[in-house]
């Protein structure tokens, strides 16, 4: 069971039962809706961006355990970081989730857990979906309050 | 091992005749359970298309030399074998397509666009897959028609008085799922069609699912057209058949034209070839019609209804065994099943139960199984399916049970 103890880690388990920023933002300055359609994962993100910093960010999924974990790690990493930085931990998950972890040094070790997902290739999109529809709502730059 | 000496067949034996069964997966002995969504092939099915390009291939219904001649022969020969299989009255009934999808498409299109009118109705159920559902959508927005779903209780059954209701002279085409393939549910197939034909309407059976399960006789059913998947029993992909009365066939437009399902061809028109060339343009899936016929003969040798009762017998302890676990949840519970169960795990999704499984060496199925109304008539987002075939042994169900008490206990 080691293997699957490399995918399923509590640190998974753990946000997919209490995922952290769950819920909705009334007025984000920026959000997205994202959909797997081959299993039906849907998550809903909400971002509020002040002179160019994630102030908030929440979310509300259906899903499975990686998918949900993903987006409340996700959310994690990105409050409070500026959109430069945030993009910068969204390349560095991009590299891990399709070549894995290198040895150099990760910036955040709660990226760690995504380092097996490579060998899941059916399940790449499920841990995917939160950090693409996150790129999708800050790269929008739409007003969603009004 | 109660289950094996029951029935007229040795389940050891069977599974030799499958080179796929004694495969390891992620290091484990693979445990097929999604046969609902594909078969695996016996010997004598991969041995006749290998036969086929060794020996006697070529193209089919045109060279006068005796290669063409020999291969024609066994591509003829397995619609003979449909023919028999289903007990249709003539082999000019027997029409090969690529799949289900493609026969049910072809009847919509080749009977539906010319033979309905507006306001006519066409009735199928809240339990079909897509593809007996999007085809009659999309004609019915061409031609302004009323599609109709016979609904179902919690346990998966259809509602028939509901269906007796919508019955009327405007109903043309009554089209229903035999065997639904994410709950299981038996349909009262005979029973609806005898009342669709108190109105006249044309009855359409879809399968695909109990082709493999049980035997079917499109005269006794009062079936006047019959789509199935040449994979789901044993045979090949891209290989399926359309049945259709020949009357109907006869008068019904060509669905696709081209070489090989012509008469004459001039600059100024066509005429067409007579059933069943009228529907098989171009060059046919010619292995895949004789990987059919080896399939439909290897469930003959074995025996349809034996094939039947050792199914059942495995879903009668599957079932029991999955009940004694109180996280699990069936979904379609009812009176009349095949060997199907689909199944909720208590706050764990399908897919990672679906990850989980196939560590462990089980193969299932995993979603929406193709059938979005069932999941929202069950208010869930998809479930697990585990599906069984006569290869399947006492001893895959207890793989399978322990893979789901593994699950429970990651989870936890």
């Amino acid at each position: 069971m080691s293997e699957l103890n490399e995918l399923y880690q509590e640190i998974i388990l753990d946000h997919n039962k209490n995922p952290r920023n769950w819920g909705i933002i009334e007025t984000p300055s920026n959000a997205s809706e994202g959909f797997n359609p081959l299993c039906g994962d849907h998550i809903n993100l909400y971002v509020q961006i002040e002179n160019d910093r994630i102030i908030d960010i929440k979310f509300q999924a259906t899903g499975c355990a990686i998918s949900k974990s993903s987006a409340s790690i996700m959310t994690t990493l990105m409050k409070g970081k500026t959109l430069d930085e945030a993009k910068e931990i969204y390349n560095e998950f991009h590299e891990i989730i399709t070549h894995g972890c290198a040895d150099s040094e990760l910036s955040n070790e709660n990226l760690e857990i995504f380092c097996g997902v490579k060998d899941y290739p059916s399940r790449v999109k499920c841990a995917s979906l939160a950090w693409h529809t996150f790129l999708d709502a800050i790269d929008k730059n739409n007003n969603k309050g009004n | 091992m109660r289950i094996e000496s029951d029935c007229n067949f040795d389940v050891n034996l069977v599974r030799q005749d499958f080179p796929i069964l004694s495969k390891q997966m992620n290091g484990k002995p693979l445990v097929y359970l999604d046969s609902a969504a594909s078969t695996q092939k016996p010997k004598s099915v991969i041995n006749a298309i290998t036969d086929l390009y060794s020996n006697y291939y070529a193209n089919i219904h045109r060279g006068v030399y005796l290669l063409s001649q020999l291969s024609t022969d066994k591509y003829e020969e397995a619609r003979l074998a449909v023919k028999k299989y289903i007990n249709a009255q003539s082999e000019k009934e027997i029409i090969f397509t690529r799949g289900a999808t493609e026969s049910l498409n072809l009847i919509a299109y080749s009977y539906g666009r010319y033979f309905l009118n507006e306001g006519d109705e066409i009735i199928v159920t809240e339990m079909e897959h897509h593809a007996n559902i999007v085809p009659w959508q999309q004609l019915a927005k061409e031609k302004k028609l009323v599609l109709r779903y016979i609904p179902m209780n919690d346990n998966g059954e259809l509602l028939l008085d509901e269906y007796e209701k919508m019955l009327s002279n405007k109903t043309k085409i009554v089209s229903v799922v035999h065997i639904s393939n994410s709950l299981g549910t038996i349909n009262p197939v005979k029973y609806i069609f005898d009342k669709a034909k108190e109105f006249g309407a044309v009855t359409v059976l879809d399968a695909s699912q109990s082709i493999q399960h049980t035997q079917i006789d499109v005269q006794r059913l009062n079936c006047d057209f019959l789509a199935f998947s040449g994979h789901k029993i044993y045979g090949p992909t891209g290989i399926g058949v359309l049945y259709g009365k020949l009357d109907l066939l006869k008068k019904m437009e060509p669905y696709q034209t081209g070489g090989d399902m012509i008469l004459s061809v001039t600059f100024e028109r066509t005429l067409f070839a007579e059933v069943p060339g009228k529907f098989e343009a171009g060059t046919q899936n010619i292995e895949g019609a004789i990987g059919l016929g080896a399939a439909i003969n290897y469930v003959n040798n074995l025996g349809i209804e034996n094939i039947a009762k050792y199914e059942h017998s495995l879903l009668d302890y599957a079932t029991s065994r999955v009940l004694e676990i109180p996280q699990v949840k069936i979904i379609g519970t009812a009176q009349e099943k095949a060997s199907v169960i689909s199944f909720i795990i208590e706050d764990v999704h399908p897919h990672d139960v679906g990850t989980i499984f196939d560590k462990l060496g089980v193969a299932v199925r995993t979603g929406q199984h193709c059938t979005e109304p069932v999941m929202r008539h069950f208010n869930i987002p998809a479930t697990t399916r585990a599906s069984f075939a006569f290869y399947n042994t006492i001893d895959d169900i207890n793989v399978f049970i322990n893979s789901i008490k593994e699950v429970i206990s990651i989870f936890d």
